[in-house]
């Protein structure tokens, strides 16, 4: 009984904590004028009118172009960190060096500094190299493993494989690349995926860099698609907002539902945000 | 699963024995020169991308620099002129009423959700990704958008709420209600803080809660002696991670309330002014003394929060040790 009890409580907290999200999945397929004002959550009358005119697209731009923007940072952005945040992890838990505790530290305060410091010198410096306007400052940082979330998290994970493991590889003569890329990198592959599907979603969501950097709107990925679409349509097609915001959050969706594990484990590790 | 949240004190004592113990072990020639290549996108990363910045847009902050002409050297004067602009005020009013705000509710509901789904139940993983879920879309242009119109004038919640006999006129178009509806986006995204609670509590050991049982301890009496003090550290360093992150929120800001902070700037957050003034007019010297005034806004609050923590954050001596 008192187990129904917890069902029963627990699955009403889902419920409402869901309820957005439904919310918005009925609400594509509802005639714009049924969205607001309305209490009933499911449509009367289906209608994929509000997808059909996403399709069209905004500024005379179809949304397929955003997605593709979208996904080619997204996808540049997961290469660039992983293989960058990887290699420095390796180097933190594994290598001896001079100077090897400070450079640490100072990647640990890296995690607590604003970003706002940095973006307006980042930006000027762009700007001097004439890369406004392009998506180099967008991934510059990902390819140097300027996210020390990640860095961190890889750190951590490493340290607990054995030692012994390269250790014994070394005596066979390997020498640290192979010991990186044969020893290592395998063994840590939670620690990549989940920081793979971290740099993909946020990547996929970031709206503040582009929104700095970039001018053009065909160049724009989603997050900025969406923003000209609420200047362009005046905010007054809610059916249409709503189909495109819906679109935009498909993929995260996805990821989520096929790499839950390793988000939520990921955040207990490490303190991620989500 | 041996691996536990990191509360920050057990990341520099690993970093000391990283440096004092097995070191002398595993010590090899040529491990210097692979460090520094295995590091060397790191290095580059933060020479060029946050040193080289840090120390330029300290220098930019006493000048006034519109990105067209060469920066003038002022002194001090941005930093002063801030003390007297009313939307700088204003920001910082925000952002402290945010902060102060959202973070515990945040932190509050975080816990909550975590003790309902601690313990071993049918479903648990199911419930525990559920809850987390949107935490990863929370902070896109998209719930953002959704939001904005869940709350505003004659939509769901202003519905509910005429049901029931309060009309806000829509939270999203009030100013008196706009901020509290970030703060519940913001709690909305419960599920980082929560996975790490419920990593925490997991820690606490079952004999304290039937020790205290057998002595008579209700549930609330539980709660206060055993369950706080012992997740202590994982609360500290939510508590310390949650604030830090809400002195930066921009995107469910932005999209909500624009540059200008609308309605009638209360929902002008300090990176909310800091963009504006940047971008919107190009004046980077001021907007980069605000960033450094920001840095160490948030740098006295952590100091705080590290300050205070002596006082409430236990460590007990073996949790380190327990598997």
């Amino acid at each position: 009984m008192k187990r129904v009890i917890w069902h029963v409580g627990a699955l009403a907290l889902l419920a409402v904590v869901l309820y957005p999200i439904v919310w918005v999945a009925a609400a594509t397929f509802k005639p714009s004028e049924a969205i607001v004002g309305s209490l009933r959550l499911l449509p009367t009358e289906p209608t994929f009118a509000n997808y059909e005119r996403v399709f069209e697209g905004v500024v005379g731009i179809g949304v397929g172009r955003f997605f593709w923007n979208s996904a080619v940072l997204a996808v540049l952005s997961v290469v660039g960190t992983v293989a960058s945040s990887a290699l420095a992890a390796y180097a933190f838990a594994r290598l001896r060096f001079r100077g090897r505790t400070v450079l640490f530290s100072v990647m640990i305060g890296t995690l607590l500094l604003p970003f706002h410091v940095l973006i307006i010198p980042q930006y000027v410096v762009f700007q001097n190299l004439d890369l406004v306007d392009t998506y180099v400052p967008l991934l510059a940082g990902k390819f140097l493993a300027s996210e020390a979330f990640f860095v961190f998290l890889i750190v951590q994970f490493i340290r607990q494989l054995p030692r012994e493991l390269d250790e014994s590889a070394k005596i066979d003569g390997a020498n640290h690349w192979s010991v990186f890329w044969h020893v290592i990198l395998p063994l840590c592959r939670p620690a990549l995926i989940t920081t793979a599907i971290f740099t993909f979603i946020w990547s996929w969501n970031d709206f503040f860099g582009p929104l700095i950097y970039l001018s053009t709107p065909d160049k724009y990925p989603l997050p900025l698609a969406l923003q000209l679409f609420i200047d362009e349509s005046t905010g007054s097609d809610f059916g249409a907002l709503m189909a495109m915001s819906m679109l935009a959050l498909v993929p995260v969706i996805l990821f989520f539902l096929f790499f839950q594990r390793f988000l939520v484990e990921g955040v207990s590790t490490s303190g991620l945000k989500g | 699963m041996s691996r536990a949240t990191i509360a920050p004190e057990r990341e520099s004592r690993e970093v000391a024995a990283g440096q004092a113990g097995p070191a002398k072990r595993t010590r090899l020639p040529g491990d210097g020169l692979a460090g520094y290549l295995f590091l060397s996108p790191w290095i580059i990363g933060i020479v060029l991308l946050t040193l080289g910045p840090m120390v330029t847009s300290l220098y930019l902050s006493f000048t006034d620099y519109d990105l067209f002409n060469s920066p003038n050297w002022v002194g001090l004067e941005n930093y002063q002129r801030m003390f007297t602009d009313a939307r700088w005020l204003r920001s910082v009013q925000v952002t402290a009423l945010y902060v102060l705000l959202a973070v515990p509710i945040k932190l509050a509901a975080a816990l909550g959700v975590a003790i309902l789904l601690n313990g071993k139940r049918a479903g648990q993983g199911f419930y525990r990704a559920a809850f987390y879920g949107p935490s990863l879309i929370g902070g896109s242009v998209g719930v953002a958008i959704v939001w904005k119109m869940m709350f505003s004038d004659d939509s769901v919640v202003d519905q509910l709420l005429l049901r029931v006999g309060v009309d806000t006129g829509g939270w999203a178009g009030n100013p008196d209600f706009s901020l509290m509806m970030l703060v519940l986006l913001a709690t909305w995204q419960l599920g980082a803080p929560m996975v790490i609670f419920l990593a925490g509590l997991k820690q606490v050991p079952r004999e304290l809660y039937e020790a205290a049982e057998v002595d008579g301890a209700g549930r609330a009496r539980r709660f206060w002696s055993i369950t706080l003090p012992m997740i202590s550290p994982v609360l500290f360093f939510n508590l310390l991670l949650e604030t830090i992150n809400a002195f930066q929120v921009f995107t469910s800001a932005y999209v909500v309330g624009g540059p200008n902070g609308q309605p009638a700037g209360s929902t002008l957050f300090y990176t909310i002014y800091l963009f504006d003034r940047g971008f919107g007019d190009y004046r980077m010297g001021y907007a980069s003394a605000m960033a450094w005034m920001l840095l160490l806004g948030v740098g006295l609050v952590t100091v705080f929060l590290f300050r205070t923590a002596r006082g409430w954050v236990f460590y007990s001596g073996d949790s380190g040790d327990r598997k």
